[in-house]
């Protein structure tokens, strides 16, 4: 069982390798990935770094390729393509159809790994992935249930690699439209949720506001921890009562599921967060790899240890972990 | 231009979606979809009741069409979906890649659904190759996209081979979850949903603090909180757009498919209402409401 870890920038990637990851995911400096933010990600310069770093210690380096591509600048994404399969790099995440013909077509022995922003959440979907464009692995999406992986590791032969800590998707990727309804920019078009650019904050007498353009998303008391106005996070009303109608600021930590991926195997359990710290990664990747190396050392024997939560928890969004759509009450 | 009406989104009972039904018999609407888009509990209406349907829409001398599901998970969710795309006699709209999937092992002509991540010449070509006969557009697609995708050779060797269709009026769905937000508003958890979204024929309205609207939740489908209208922008798209979707609203769609119908060339363009929005095709925030000079 792979511990897949993200890195936004060469110290990140060299936070987790130290750390213990045994494969790093990073994005290239441009609108091809989805995680596409300011001053993050590497050009072609630091990617022929990380790949040089990741091998010489025996890791291997995926990038995300996993935007969907335009149809007046296609040629960045094949570009993109290139640069990544000249650097030697091991693996490309991606999503767009176009795109993994390309890559099937040109480069028939390059590994691929279908993005969790191609949405493939059952085994007709990921057959034809498999099929039209040979990926080796699928990256599940976050809406499955514990017994829906189970179900989908059972009755396919694919790779099956899924989200294990980090912020948490509740709608289905790569079919979410929320942030462009509301920004004019959303993980598709634009490689970005709830981008930064739209986020105001505003204090009037002690309440803070944070609004997603122009759009109020929360108000907090001056005792309230703020968190970011991701839009699907926010606090609304629903018929004069104010609450989270679609979710609360939380991350998803799957730890106390770690027997049971193992069990079903799970190849590779993929961290979340290339937009966070190098510190980040190196707590986070120290955490994984020691609950890794303990439950493959005794599956039966596993149990989770007091100070990995307590680092996790510290690590979340508004301190709240949840086993998300994996756990069947959280639905 | 042809018009159609979407699959209806809303969970509304059998009595009413016979009605419905009939009245788009009745009505000039060209395309008819039917079936359950959004929740595999929602079985108001069995698959044998649709096929009734769809042969009763068919003898009106409607073409119809059976829509699919948008998240399937439960294998048995993939068997309900075989049963559609077996029908032996009516197109499909594929709305998840693994409809697509078991139509073209088929080799079954197929829709590609507004849900199917189509958004280049050349995704686009591969679909039209597997046999996609009507790319129904990702609704965050503004005008200006399509016409470059459409302008682009790859797609215009083609041009004949596919149609394009338009959400062009209703609530826009924008996402899809595990979870139930009409169970979770009502502090349900979704094993014991009891159906509640049977109570909400046009969904469940999402107000910021400050009183936007700002979406309507129908089950595990999230929809834009304005409806989408963009009756005053069909002048300008007959290059793009070959048939325009209307989506099924619990009062006046056949009033609005009318007043589309008769704007066509910009004869009759309409006010819009207060929570009306048209900003995807504009290139602007979903949400946006932009009035024409």
């Amino acid at each position: 069982m792979e511990l897949l870890c993200p890195a936004g920038s060469i110290p990140a990637l060299k936070a987790a390798i130290e750390n213990g990851a045994d494969a790093v995911y990073v994005g290239l400096k441009d609108e091809t990935n989805a995680r596409h933010f300011a001053g993050l990600n590497l050009d072609e310069k630091r990617l022929q770094e990380a790949v040089i770093y990741a091998h010489q210690h025996g890791c291997k380096l995926h990038v995300a390729i996993n935007t969907f591509a335009q149809p007046e600048s296609y040629s960045t994404w094949t570009q993109a393509v290139d640069m990544v399969i000249k650097a030697k790099a091991d693996v490309l995440i991606v999503a767009d159809i176009g795109l993994l013909g390309y890559i099937a077509d040109r480069y028939p022995n390059q590994e691929v790994h279908l993005s969790v922003q191609a949405s493939a959440t059952n085994a007709a979907a990921i057959d034809f992935y498999q099929r039209q464009f040979g990926v080796k692995r699928i990256v599940l999406p976050r809406v499955l249930a514990m017994n829906q992986v189970r179900a989908l590791a059972q009755t396919t032969d694919i790779d099956l690699e899924v989200f294990a800590f980090g912020s948490l998707c509740i709608m289905a990727e790569g079919r979410c439209y929320l942030s462009s309804y509301m920004t004019g920019e959303s993980p598709n078009t634009a490689g970005a949720c709830s981008p930064a650019a739209h986020v105001r904050w505003e204090e009037t007498n002690g309440v803070l506001e944070s609004r997603l353009n122009g759009v109020l998303i929360d108000r907090f008391q001056p005792e309230e921890k703020a968190g970011y106005p991701t839009l699907c996070k926010g606090r609304f009303e629903v018929d004069n009562e104010t609450y989270h109608p679609l979710e609360e600021p939380t991350s998803l930590n799957t730890l106390d599921l770690l027997p049971q991926l193992h069990k079903e195997g799970i190849v590779s359990l993929k961290i979340e967060g290339r937009q966070r710290s190098p510190a980040y990664v190196a707590q986070i990747t120290r955490v994984w790899r020691a609950a890794i190396d303990s439950v493959l050392a005794n599956p039966k024997g596993f149990t989770v240890q007091s100070e990995w939560q307590q680092v996790l928890a510290n690590l979340s969004e508004g301190s709240q972990t949840t086993l998300g759509a994996y756990h069947r009450t959280w639905k | 231009m042809k018009f159609s009406l979407g699959p209806v989104l809303y969970f509304w009972p059998k009595q009413k979606m016979q009605a419905f039904y009939q009245q788009a018999a009745e009505s000039s609407v060209d395309i008819v979809y039917l079936g359950e888009a959004v929740c595999s509990k929602r079985r108001e209406l069995k698959f044998d009741d649709y096929m009734n349907i769809a042969h009763m829409l068919r003898e009106a001398g409607k073409q119809v069409c059976l829509s699919t599901m948008t998240l399937l998970e439960a294998p048995s969710e993939l068997r309900e979906l075989r049963r559609y795309c077996d029908n032996g006699d009516f197109l499909v709209e594929a709305n998840d890649v693994g409809a697509m999937s078991m139509l073209n092992e088929n080799s079954l002509p197929f829709i590609a659904g507004s849900a199917i991540s189509v958004y280049n010449h050349h995704t686009l070509r591969r679909l039209i190759n597997l046999g996609m006969q009507r790319w129904v557009l990702p609704v965050e697609l503004s005008g200006e996209w399509v016409g470059q995708l459409l302008a682009q050779n790859l797609v215009q060797e083609v041009r004949s081979c596919f149609e394009t269709e338009l959400f062009a009026f209703g609530h826009m769905p924008l996402a899809w979850s595990a979870r139930c937000f009409t169970a979770r508003s009502e502090h349900r958890h979704k094993d014991q949903c009891e159906l509640c979204c049977i109570k909400y024929p046009n969904g469940r309205i999402v107000d910021s603090q400050d009183g936007q609207r700002v979406f309507v939740l129908n089950g595990v489908q999230t929809q834009s909180g304005d409806r989408y209208n963009l009756i005053n922008q069909l002048p300008s798209m007959h290059d793009k757009v070959d048939v325009v979707r209307l989506s099924p609203q619990a009062e006046g769609t056949f009033e609005w498919l009318e007043k589309f119908r008769n704007n066509i060339h910009g004869e009759a363009p309409q006010p819009l209402e207060k929570n009306d929005c048209n900003g995807y095709w504009l290139k602007l925030a979903g949400m946006v409401q932009q009035v024409e000079a």
